[in-house]
C-alpha cells in the first residue's frame, strides 16, 4: 500500500487498491473464522487467533472497508498524500491485528504502539491548521506518557510472575495477589483507560478529535477504538486469573465516571463534532461494562457493540463531512434539503440512543444483562441507565434539528447517490442487528461458552 | 394467526405509507388498513367467543423462535386481557382517521405512516406474550408518537413532547434493567411470560420489593400517577389532537396492562408490600388532578387532568386485588379509552371552527349547534359514570372492588376519598359542558354550524357503544371474567 503513491499518481487508484486490499483481508478473515487457513506463520505462541479476536478483526476490517467506501473521496481534501494516509490506516489496521490477538504483553505493547504512531500523524495531517497541529502534539505526548505507564506495567507483571514470563496465561500464580502485580495491573488499567478515553483519563479525547481532520475522527472514534476495547477484555479476561475481585471496584469507579462525565459534558456542546467525541466517550463508559462483568455475555456484547457502534458511528461523520456547519444549527431543516441522509443520520443517532429496533439496543442490552449476570454492581446499572436517558437529549437535539427546525441546514456539495446508497446500507445493517442480532451472534455463542 | 396479522397490517401498511406523496392516497390508505385491522380484532372476539384465557386455539396464539439464545421468543396471543384493548385500539384507530379526516397535516404521508406504526407498536404492546418482545413494542410505539407530537404539535412542541420521551425512556430503561434482573432469575433463564409468572418461586421477597419499582416507575410514568404525571398536560395540549387521541385513549392504557399483566402476577409480594403506597399516591394524584381540571380554562388541559383522576382510580383498583375491581379495571380501560375519544372529537370540532379552545370565549353553542351539543352530553355523561351509561358500570366494579378489598386494611378510607373525585369530576364535566354550550351566544359562537356527517357518525358509534355497554354489559363481562380470575391465582389471592 505505501508504495502505490510511487507507481501511480491517480487518486482513484489509490483508492481502488486499498478497497481491494481492505476486501482481500476481511475475505482471508472471514476464512480463518471458519476455520480455512490460507497460510500458516509460525508466531511462536505470540499470537493467538481465537474466535473472539477474528471476529473483532473482523469488525475492524469490514468497517474500514465501510469507512474508505463512505469517506475516502473525503481525505482527498485534508492534503495531497492520500497514499500515505492509506498506509497510515494500513498500519493501524496491522496493529489493530495485533491487540486483538496477541498472547503476551509484549505483543500488546508492540500492537498499542502501532496503532499510535501512524495515529498522532494522521491527527496532524492537516498541516496548516493550528488546532489540527496542537491536537497531535496534545495526542503525542500524553500517548507517550501512557505508554511509559503501560511500559512500566507490564514490567512490573513480569517482575511479580511466577516464572518471569511475558505470556499472559502464566502470568497469574495462583496464590494470590502480590503488591507489585497489583501495581503492574492498575498502570496497565490506567494506561489502557486511557487509549479507550475512560474518564479521568481522557482530557485528550475531545480536543484530539475536534482537532484532527473529520475523516480521521471518524478512524479513531471508532474502528480504533473498539478494537482497543477488544484487546482490553481479552487482556483483563485472561491474564489476571483469581484477582478480579480486586480490581473491579476500580473498574466499577472508572465506569461510572465515564458514563458520568461523556453524556453530562456532551450535553452542553454546540458543535456536534465535539459532542461526537463526548459521546464517544460515554459509549466507552459502557463498552467498559464488558470488562466489569467479563462473563460469555459481556465477550458477546462487546463483539456486537463494536459492530452497531462503529456502524452508526462511521455513518453519521461521514454525514457531518459533509455538512457546511458543524454546529446543531448547521443540521437545521437537514431533513428538507437531504431527507435520504436526515433519514439515515436519525437511524444511527438512534441507534448510539440504545433504542430498540436498532443495533444499539442489543449493545446496550448485552452490556446491561452481563453485569446484571454477574449479581453485583447493581447500583453502576442503574446508573447507566439514567445516564443513557441523559444521551437521549444530545442525540435528540440533532434529529430535532433535522427535522422540526426550520433553516437551511445543507451540505457543502450534492452527495452522489452511491454515497446515499451505502449509507441506506448502514443503516439496513442497523436495524437488521436490532431485529435479529442472532445473525452475528449465533457464531460467537456456539465458540465462547467453550473458549 | 390473528395476533400476527393485528401486529403486522398496521406496521406493513404503515411502511408502505412513508412512499404515498399524496395527502388523499394516504388518508384513504390509513383508514382502509385501519379498518382491515377492526375486521381481524372483531374475528379474534368471535373466535374467541365466551373462553378466552385457557384455550390453546392456533388462531389466537403464535409462537416462533426470534432469539434462541437469549430465551426470547416471538410469543403473542389474545387472551381476555389483551382481546379487550386490542378491540379498543383496532376501533379507535378508524374512529380517529374519520373524526379529523378535514385536518390538513403537511407531508400527510409521513403523519398517516407514523399513525399506523404507532398502531403496530401498541398492538404490539397488547399482545405479547414475551417479556422482551413486550419491551420492544413499548418503545416501537412511543419512537411514532414522539415524531407526531414534535413535527405537527402545537407552538410549545419541541419542549413538550422532549419531556415527555425523557420521562418515558428513562422508565423504560429502568424497567428494561427489572426485566433483565428478572429474567436471570428465572428457573431457564427465559423471557416467557409462564416462566415470568414463576420466577416469584425464585425470588427472596425482599427482592421483590425493590424490583417492584424497577417495573412499576415505567408504568406510573405512562398512566400517569402523580407525582409523575407532570409530562402529560403538557404533551396533550401540544400534540396535533389525532395524537392526543390515540395518547388519552390507549396509550395512558399500556401502563395499566403493564402493572396487570407483567407486575402484580410476576412480583406478587411486591406488589402487596407496596400497594397502599401506590393507592395513596393514587388517591393524592385524583384528588389533585380534580381538584385543577376545576381550575382550567383550556378544554385540551381540563381533559388531560380529567385523565389523570380516572386512570388513578382505575390503579387504585388494581392494587385492591379484588376480582370484581380487577374486572370493572379492564372493562373501565375500554371505556375510558371510548369516552374519552368521543370528548377530544368534540375538542377537536370546537378549535376547527372556532380557533380556540378557552372555555371562557365560548358558549351558546347548544342553540347554534344543536346535534354536537347531544351528542356531548351523552359522552360527557359516560365520562361522570351516569347511570346506563358504560362508565357507572365501570366505575361501579371499579368502587365495589375497591370497597370489597382484602389487599389493604384502609378500604373505606380510599373508597370514601375516590367517591369525592367522582363528585368533583361531575361538577367540572358538567360546568364545562354549561359554559360551552349554554349561556349568551357570542360573537364567536353564532358562526357556529353543525358537525358535518363524518364527525356524527364517529359519534354515534361512540355514543352507541356507550349506551349499550351500559345497558347490557354482559358480553364484556364474559370477556374478562375468567382473565382477572386467573390474574387472582396467580396473585395468589384465590
Amino acid at each position: 500500500m505505501m508504495f502505490s503513491g510511487i507507481f501511480t499518481t491517480s487518486k482513484k487508484a489509490v483508492r481502488n487498491v486499498a478497497i481491494v486490499g481492505l476486501a482481500i483481508l476481511l475475505v482471508a478473515n472471514y476464512a480463518d473464522l471458519l476455520g480455512h487457513h490460507l497460510f500458516t506463520i509460525d508466531v511462536h505462541k505470540m499470537l493467538y487467533f481465537d474466535t473472539f479476536g477474528l471476529l473483532g478483526n473482523s469488525i475492524a476490517f469490514g468497517s474500514t472497508l465501510l469507512y474508505v467506501l463512505l469517506s475516502g473521496r473525503d481525505m482527498e481534501r485534508v492534503g495531497n498524500n492520500l497514499a500515505e494516509y492509506f498506509a497510515l490506516i494500513f498500519f493501524v489496521l496491522c496493529g489493530v491485528a495485533i491487540i486483538t490477538t496477541f498472547n503476551t504483553l509484549l505483543m500488546l505493547f508492540l500492537g498499542i504502539e502501532i496503532i499510535s504512531i501512524p495515529l498522532y500523524i494522521l491527527t496532524g495531517s492537516d498541516k496548516r491548521n493550528l488546532k489540527s497541529n496542537e491536537a497531535a502534539l496534545k495526542y503525542f505526548l500524553m500517548g507517550s506518557f501512557s505508554t511509559g505507564l503501560m511500559l512500566l506495567g507490564i514490567t512490573f507483571l513480569y517482575g511479580a510472575s511466577p516464572t518471569g514470563t511475558f505470556f499472559i496465561d502464566d502470568l497469574w500464580s495462583g496464590k494470590g495477589v502480590s503488591p507489585v502485580f497489583m501495581a503492574g495491573l492498575l498502570l496497565l488499567l490506567v494506561s489502557m483507560a486511557f487509549k479507550v478515553s475512560a474518564a479521568p483519563f481522557h482530557f485528550w479525547t475531545p480536543d484530539v478529535y475536534d482537532g484532527a481532520p473529520t475523516v480521521f475522527t471518524s478512524f479513531m472514534a471508532t474502528i480504533v477504538k473498539v478494537s482497543i476495547f477488544v484487546g482490553f477484555v481479552r487482556l483483563f479476561d485472561e491474564a489476571f486469573g483469581e484477582s478480579r475481585e480486586r480490581w473491579q471496584i476500580f473498574v466499577a469507579i472508572i465506569t461510572a465516571a465515564t458514563l458520568f462525565i461523556g453524556n453530562v459534558t456532551a450535553v452542553f456542546q454546540q458543535s456536534v463534532k465535539r459532542m461526537l467525541a463526548y459521546s464517544s466517550i460515554a459509549q466507552a463508559g459502557f463498552m467498559l461494562l464488558a470488562l466489569l462483568a467479563l462473563n460469555g455475555v459481556a465477550k458477546e456484547g462487546i463483539i456486537l457493540y463494536a459492530a452497531a457502534y462503529s456502524i452508526a458511528t462511521i455513518g453519521i461523520f461521514a454525514i457531518l463531512i459533509r455538512m457546511k456547519d458543524y454546529t446543531f444549527e448547521g443540521f437545521n431543516g437537514l431533513a428538507r434539503q437531504q431527507p435520504v441522509l436526515a433519514a439515515t443520520c436519525t437511524i444511527f443517532l438512534l441507534s448510539l440512543a440504545g433504542i430498540p429496533l436498532t443495533g444499539g439496543f442489543f449493545a446496550k442490552y448485552y452490556m446491561l444483562s452481563s453485569v446484571v449476570a454477574t449479581g453485583h454492581f447493581l447500583w453502576l446499572v442503574i446508573f447507566s441507565v439514567l445516564c443513557a436517558a441523559v444521551s437521549v437529549y444530545y442525540y435528540f437535539r440533532v434529529i430535532q434539528a433535522m427535522y422540526f427546525k426550520e433553516g437551511d441546514g445543507t451540505t457543502e456539495t450534492e452527495p452522489g447517490a452511491g454515497f446515499k446508497g451505502l449509507l441506506v446500507v448502514l443503516a439496513a445493517i442497523v436495524v437488521i442487528l436490532g431485529v435479529c442480532p442472532q445473525s452475528l451472534l449465533s457464531q460467537l455463542t456456539k465458540i465462547i461458552y467453550t473458549w | 394467526m390473528i395476533p400476527v396479522l393485528l401486529i403486522f397490517i398496521p406496521l406493513v401498511t404503515g411502511l408502505i405509507g412513508f412512499l404515498l406523496k399524496s395527502e388523499k392516497t394516504a388518508r384513504g390508505w390509513a383508514l382502509l388498513s385501519s379498518l382491515v385491522t377492526l375486521v381481524v380484532a372483531l374475528t379474534g372476539a368471535g373466535v374467541a367467543g365466551g373462553g378466552v384465557a385457557g384455550g390453546a386455539n392456533p388462531m389466537l396464539h403464535a409462537d416462533v423462535a426470534w432469539l434462541p439464545d437469549l430465551g426470547s421468543r416471538f410469543a403473542v396471543g389474545l387472551d381476555g386481557l389483551s382481546l379487550i384493548l386490542s378491540l379498543l385500539t383496532a376501533i379507535s384507530f378508524p374512529l380517529i382517521f374519520i373524526a379529523t379526516w378535514r385536518d390538513q397535516y403537511k407531508r400527510a404521508w409521513n403523519f398517516y405512516a407514523l399513525m399506523l406504526l404507532s398502531q403496530a407498536g401498541l398492538l404490539g404492546v397488547f399482545l405479547a406474550q414475551d417479556a422482551l418482545l413486550f419491551y420492544f413494542f413499548w418503545e416501537l410505539a412511543l419512537i411514532p408518537v414522539y415524531f407526531l407530537c414534535s413535527q405537527w404539535g402545537g407552538e410549545r412542541r419541541i419542549a413538550a413532547t422532549f419531556k415527555f420521551f425523557v420521562y418515558t425512556f428513562l422508565g423504560s430503561l429502568l424497567m428494561l434493567v427489572g426485566i433483565i434482573w428478572l429474567y436471570f432469575h428465572t428457573a431457564d433463564h427465559s423471557f416467557s411470560m409462564a416462566s415470568f409468572y414463576d420466577v416469584h418461586n425464585h425470588i427472596p421477597n425482599s427482592d421483590q420489593t425493590w424490583v417492584f419499582w424497577l417495573l412499576f416507575i415505567a408504568f406510573a410514568i405512562k398512566m400517569p400517577i402523580w407525582p409523575l404525571h407532570t409530562w402529560q398536560p403538557d404533551t396533550y395540549e401540544q400534540s396535533p389532537t389525532a395524537v392526543t387521541m390515540v395518547l388519552s385513549a390507549i396509550m395512558v392504557k399500556m401502563g395499566l396492562f403493564g402493572v396487570i399483566r407483567w407486575l402484580a402476577p410476576v412480583l406478587p409480594i411486591g406488589t402487596w408490600a407496596w400497594g397502599d403506597t401506590v393507592s395513596t399516591a393514587c388517591i393524592i394524584g385524583m384528588i389533585y388532578a380534580s381538584l385543577v381540571a376545576m381550575k382550567q380554562d383550556d378544554l385540551k388541559r381540563l381533559l388531560a387532568y380529567s385523565s389523570i383522576a380516572h386512570v388513578g382510580l382505575m390503579a387504585l383498583a388494581i392494587f385492591a386485588t379484588d376480582s370484581t375491581g380487577m374486572q370493572g379495571v379492564m372493562i373501565q380501560m375500554f371505556n375510558h379509552g371510548i369516552n374519552i375519544l368521543g370528548m377530544w372529537i368534540v375538542v377537536d370540532l370546537i378549535e376547527r371552527q372556532f380557533g380556540t379552545r378557552k372555555i371562557s370565549e365560548l358558549g351558546g353553542l347548544a342553540k347554534t349547534a344543536p346535534g354536537l351539543a347531544i351528542l356531548l352530553v351523552i359522552v360527557a355523561l359516560g365520562n361522570v359514570a351516569l347511570p346506563l351509561t358504560n362508565g357507572f358500570v365501570g366505575e361501579f366494579l371499579l368502587f365495589t372492588g375497591v370497597f370489597t378489598s382484602t389487599a389493604t386494611a384502609y378500604s373505606l378510607v380510599f373508597t370514601v376519598v375516590a367517591a369525592v373525585t367522582i363528585i368533583l369530576g361531575a361538577i367540572y364535566t358538567l360546568n364545562m359542558i354549561q359554559r360551552v354550550f349554554y349561556g349568551p351566544v357570542n360573537g364567536l359562537t353564532s358562526r357556529a354550524v353543525d358537525i358535518s356527517l363524518n364527525e356524527k357518525v364517529v359519534l354515534s358509534v361512540i355514543v352507541v357503544l356507550i349506551v349499550f355497554i351500559g345497558i347490557y354489559p354482559g358480553p364484556v363481562l364474559a370477556m374478562t371474567k375468567e382473565f382477572s380470575e386467573f390474574i387472582l391465582t396467580r396473585m395468589a389471592y384465590k
